[in-house]
């Protein structure tokens, strides 16, 4: 992993304020004004990169930022601190044209694929719009070859560019989908939740084109899921998070093989084994903590059982661990896991 | 582009919109009192015996005849004359005409802006979203036939009588349209924040189309269906009002007379026996309004989301 990466995210932070104007703030309290704001911390404090050719998964459950960094890469959100870096330049701050390129070079599939196509539109014109607008200056005949090339290279007969979205089932919508987004080839794919959404049977189906596409077009993905047996049969690598930050980024094998913090192995001993007849899952005690009032120090300490003062005060940074991977915990530090 | 038309017209006749509109019986009669009454307006200077507008062919002794079928009536005259010597049938047929031009002029305008700024409001949010939505609140606290008659009698006074009957017919299309955004800009401001939280939206962001393809495009095309609702309803509304406000005297001038202003022309002989110059226009204006809401309703039944989805 000594080349520079593709996508490189910095310290990113993203607040929901749920405040609202000053107005709603202002209460009147005990004879005082008070002014009282409250923002949801969706993520805090993200380092990732993403390396040219690789999958990234990123899993944890819901709630714990996962789309958020998606969304926040892609600039459907502006962070609130941090930096989102695209072959060495930032882009988070681009606008309009300017963000054009990167449009093209970096596409989303996203998680509802009833959603996800215009009602009104047939599926000519939501594959033929983007290349239009990314290559004015192509022939009709061009426009309509990249169509009919796409179509085809995710089972979906070009014949059927004249019907609408609602005329296909979730799996063909799906890989209308991710036709739309290869159409304007790009060469990184964030993909939210692709495949859960799909009936079991489809998600093998989705999922296979997926691997086929980053063979056959050299695409780089960055896989949000929180199916594990995905990651598995997925990954080049897996950042586990939890209350918007990540816990432990590894290589696929590795983390499998011996995960190191504490959340990661709970979320793992949680995945059902033929193995042996009982289930030894750890059992992990209380919630997660509102994203509100995040607690102090590891955002982890109040359910781990590792848990000491230097835990409760101080946020553990991600480190290099011996076998490639990296982990953010005292305890893996100190050498006391 | 000969098969993309031949699916067009397909798909209208597999739609469900036409497969409703078959079995209801209610829809097909307005709809043919509706198109029979269009289509007689529109071709009013051809089916009209004779010409309303052209002075120099009334004669004020043919004045106040009856309709036929009732003594002293003249067979040149179907529907009786008024009390100027005018052909009530010429009249009403002219009278549609600017009933019906001033109610799809003034819902054209209120499209217009309804639409357009009720998508501003519903997609930019934040302070358009209040900016927009306070003046149309301020706007629908004051009744539109109140708006309307200030605005007419300062033009009416400040141009004198001559001069605002040339224009009287722009004049109500624009105050009606004005007066009325706020009830389509609300409705499509509604559906778009609905719409915009869809992925498909999300979707055209990420491929980097700019807010205006986004908005007409995308979310427009997905919002149109109670927009012709509400543009149907505001169809009769606008008649009826064109009506109150020529009734007041302040719309459309006796020489250019709409339905309105012939209901109020003879309004003042009503008591003298010659009813049929209030009644027939009366009887016209209600017909067409109520076959114009019935096919809202019909249209409204049909489009309801909830009923039917697509």
């Amino acid at each position: 992993m000594s080349a520079s990466p593709l996508v490189d995210i910095r310290g990113l932070e993203k607040k929901f304020d749920l405040s609202g104007s000053l107005l709603e703030q202002v209460s009147f309290k005990n004879g005082r004004f008070q002014r009282k704001q409250e923002a949801v911390h969706a993520i805090n404090g993200v380092n990732l990169q993403v390396f040219k050719g690789e999958a990234l998964c990123v899993v944890g459950e819901s709630g714990c930022g996962k789309s958020t960094v998606a969304r926040t890469i892609m600039g459907l959100l502006s962070p609130t601190a941090g930096e989102v870096h695209y072959e060495g330049k930032r882009i988070d701050t681009l606008e309009g044209k300017a963000l054009l390129p990167y449009r093209r070079k970096m596409q989303m599939i996203f998680q509802n694929p009833y959603a996800s196509l215009n009602p009104r539109m047939t599926i000519q014109q939501t594959l033929e719009e983007p290349i239009h607008f990314h290559h004015p200056e192509w022939s009709k005949a061009d426009v309509l070859n990249k169509v009919q090339e796409v179509m085809q290279s995710v089972g979906i007969d070009p014949d059927w560019g004249s019907r609408f979205g609602h005329e296909f089932s979730g799996g063909q919508r799906q890989r209308i989908a991710i036709a739309r987004a290869l159409a304007v080839d790009p060469e990184f794919i964030v993909a939210d939740e692709p495949i859960s959404a799909l009936d079991v049977s489809i998600q093998a189906q989705v999922l296979n084109l997926m691997m086929d596409a980053q063979e056959s077009r050299n695409l780089t993905y960055l896989f949000i899921t929180h199916d594990l047996a995905v990651v598995e049969h997925f990954g080049t690598r897996v950042a586990v998070m939890y209350l918007g930050r990540v816990c432990e980024l590894a290589p696929t094998k590795a983390l499998f093989a011996s995960p190191r913090h504490p959340y990661t192995q709970a979320l793992l001993s949680a995945i059902p084994r033929l193995e042996d007849g009982r289930p030894n899952y750890i059992r992990l005690q209380g919630e997660v903590p509102t994203p509100v009032n995040l607690p102090s120090g590891c955002v982890f300490h109040g359910r781990c059982p590792y848990a000491n003062d230097r835990c409760r005060q101080e946020i553990p940074e991600l480190f290099a661990t011996d076998d490639g991977g990296q982990v953010a915990c005292h305890g893996v530090e100190e050498g006391r896991l | 582009m000969m098969t993309a038309t031949v699916s067009r017209w397909a798909r209208v006749r597999d739609s469900f919109l036409w497969y409703s509109f078959k079995r209801d019986k209610v829809a097909i009669a307005s709809f043919i009192v509706l198109l029979a009454m269009v289509l007689s307006a529109i071709f009013a200077p051809l089916l009209a015996p004779t010409d309303p507008y052209d002075l120099a062919l009334i004669d004020i002794m043919n004045s106040e005849l009856p309709p036929v079928g009732m003594s002293g009536a003249d067979g040149a005259f179907p529907l009786g004359t008024d009390a100027q010597g005018r052909d009530m049938l010429s009249t009403i047929l002219y009278g549609t005409r600017v009933s019906l031009m001033i109610g799809f002029g003034a819902v054209i305008l209120q499209a217009a802006l309804g639409i357009m700024f009720g998508l501003l409001a519903g997609y930019l949010g934040g302070r358009v979203d209040a900016i927009l939505m306070r003046i149309a609140d301020v706007q629908l606290s004051f009744s539109t036939l109140m708006v309307a008659i200030i605005v007419g009698a300062v033009f009416k006074a400040s141009f004198g009588s001559l001069m605002f009957g040339e224009i009287a017919i722009y004049m109500l299309i624009f105050i009606i349209g004005v007066a009325e955004w706020p009830q389509i800009a609300r409705t499509v401001r509604a559906s778009v924040l609905a719409e915009k939280k869809k992925e498909y939206v999300d979707a055209a962001k990420v491929m980097g189309f700019r807010t205006n393809r986004i908005m007409f495009r995308h979310i427009l095309p997905n919002t149109l269906s109670p927009i012709f609702v509400i543009g149907t309803v505001q169809i009769a509304n606008a008649i009826i009002s064109e009506a109150a406000l020529s009734f007041l005297g302040l719309g459309m001038p006796e020489t250019q007379p709409s339905l309105g202003s012939l209901i109020k022309s003879g309004f003042d002989y009503i008591q003298s026996g010659s009813w049929w110059i209030t009644l027939l226009p009366g009887l016209v204006l209600v017909v067409l309004v109520l076959v114009i809401n019935l096919l809202g309703d019909w249209l409204r039944d049909v489009m309801n989301p909830r009923l039917y989805k697509g």
